[in-house]
């Protein structure tokens, strides 16, 4: 939770502006904007950890919409609660809204356009430099546990992913069930508090 | 009553579309061209294309785009709001259990499961736009020909930049864009 120095109105400001803000600059879909909203809010801001932040976005991707509508309505629910949600969920949604109702009156004329086409080009170079940052940032926190089975997890959901194409519900739903398997198995046997091998 | 059918529309296409970004695509075309005959597949097609020149998840831009077309200003914020609808209960439901629950050993588990899942989804996701930037297509095989080697140092030199100083990501963003532009104009190859 934010300082208490901050006041409501303020809060609900910061939290508007900074979505309204990631929204209207992140070109290329859901995906982008996550990347981003993790560097605003728990690099800049610091209202939000690393690992909660990796939990938001897990909630975000088993729930169904857009990524950025449902991890905007979670960082707002986390930092203020229902008003807070509300107040994310207006700022992510009304870029593309207030954009694509102007754009849908003048597509035609622009489509073709030479400036536009290399623009877009080169924004889009921007945009992977800045979520392969952010993978290279979250994988090292991964990786710095020194833990076997989360760095395996990841091996594993990259491949399952990346190259075999699973279901993104599926390989969630099974890293969940491994994870609570990891965590329960040792507590059933009777055991000293988790400490996973690599027992997949 | 055409805004009570578009709401409906993008409720569905909100409620049914799990795993973001493309996953929409296939059920927007349905409820947009197959079932409501609002836009034709030609019309469609450009709303993709739109949607990767411009910010915001396809779906709401699609809500955006289709509404503004059948029912203007009115129409857009009718069926962007039907869009996000279900994400907003469904998603306020799983904050509510997850800030309530998450001390449990069970969603603790859980959790530890899914963080490094949520670090492989997003970096295939990334490696996609990547290879859309740097050779014009997301998946590979890729041929040495499709390579754009001014993305490529761009790319190297930004991803230099941003490890080591961290800048703000728009601005990084608005960087790439505006050198980009500039170089295309003074003639050099892109």
């Amino acid at each position: 939770m934010p300082e208490k120095k901050i006041s409501k109105a303020a809060l609900y400001w910061k939290l508007f502006s900074s979505t309204f803000i990631l929204s209207a600059f992140t070109v290329g879909g859901g995906y982008v904007i996550v990347p981003l909203m993790r560097k605003t809010f728990v690099e800049k801001l610091h209202w939000i950890e690393e690992n909660e932040m990796m939990d938001l976005i897990a909630i975000a991707q088993s729930a169904p919409g857009p990524i950025a509508v449902n991890t905007s309505i979670l960082v707002g629910y986390k930092i203020a609660h229902v008003p807070g949600a509300l107040i994310t969920l207006l700022g992510t949604i009304l870029p593309p809204l207030i954009i694509l109702t102007l754009l849908s009156y003048v597509y035609s004329a622009i489509k073709d356009n030479r400036i536009v086409k290399t623009l877009f080009f080169g924004m889009g170079i921007g945009v992977a430099v800045v979520i392969l940052d952010a993978v290279t940032s979250m994988a090292t926190t991964i990786i710095g546990t020194k833990k076997i089975l989360p760095i395996i997890l990841m091996v594993l959901a990259f491949i399952a992913t990346y190259i075999l194409k699973w279901n993104i519900v599926l390989i969630i739903i099974s890293c969940a069930i491994i994870g609570i398997i990891a965590t329960m198995l040792p507590l059933v046997c009777k055991k000293n508090p988790p400490k996973e091998g690599g027992n997949t | 009553m055409i805004y009570w059918q578009l709401f409906w529309s993008f409720i569905q296409i909100g409620l049914f579309s799990f795993g973001g970004g493309y996953a929409a695509l296939p059920l927007i075309q349905k409820q947009v061209v197959t079932v409501h005959g609002w836009l034709t597949i030609q019309e469609f097609s450009d709303v993709v294309t739109i949607s990767q020149m411009t910010p915001g998840p396809i779906s709401l831009n699609a809500a955006s785009f289709v509404g503004t077309r059948i029912g203007g200003v009115a129409g857009a914020v009718v069926a962007t709001v039907g869009n996000v609808l279900p994400s907003l209960i469904i998603v306020l439901t799983l904050a509510w259990f997850y800030f309530r629950y998450r001390s449990l050993k069970v969603m603790q588990g859980a959790l530890y499961g899914l963080r490094p899942a949520v670090v492989a989804l997003i970096a295939s996701a990334g490696l996609a736009i990547l290879f859309l930037a740097l050779f014009g297509k997301a998946e590979l095989p890729i041929s040495s020909a499709d390579i754009s080697w001014f993305a490529v140092i761009m790319f190297v030199l930004a991803f230099i930049y941003v490890r080591i100083k961290k800048p703000n990501p728009i601005i990084i963003i608005a960087l790439s864009g505006g050198i980009t532009v500039l170089l295309g104009l003074i003639g050099i190859p892109i």
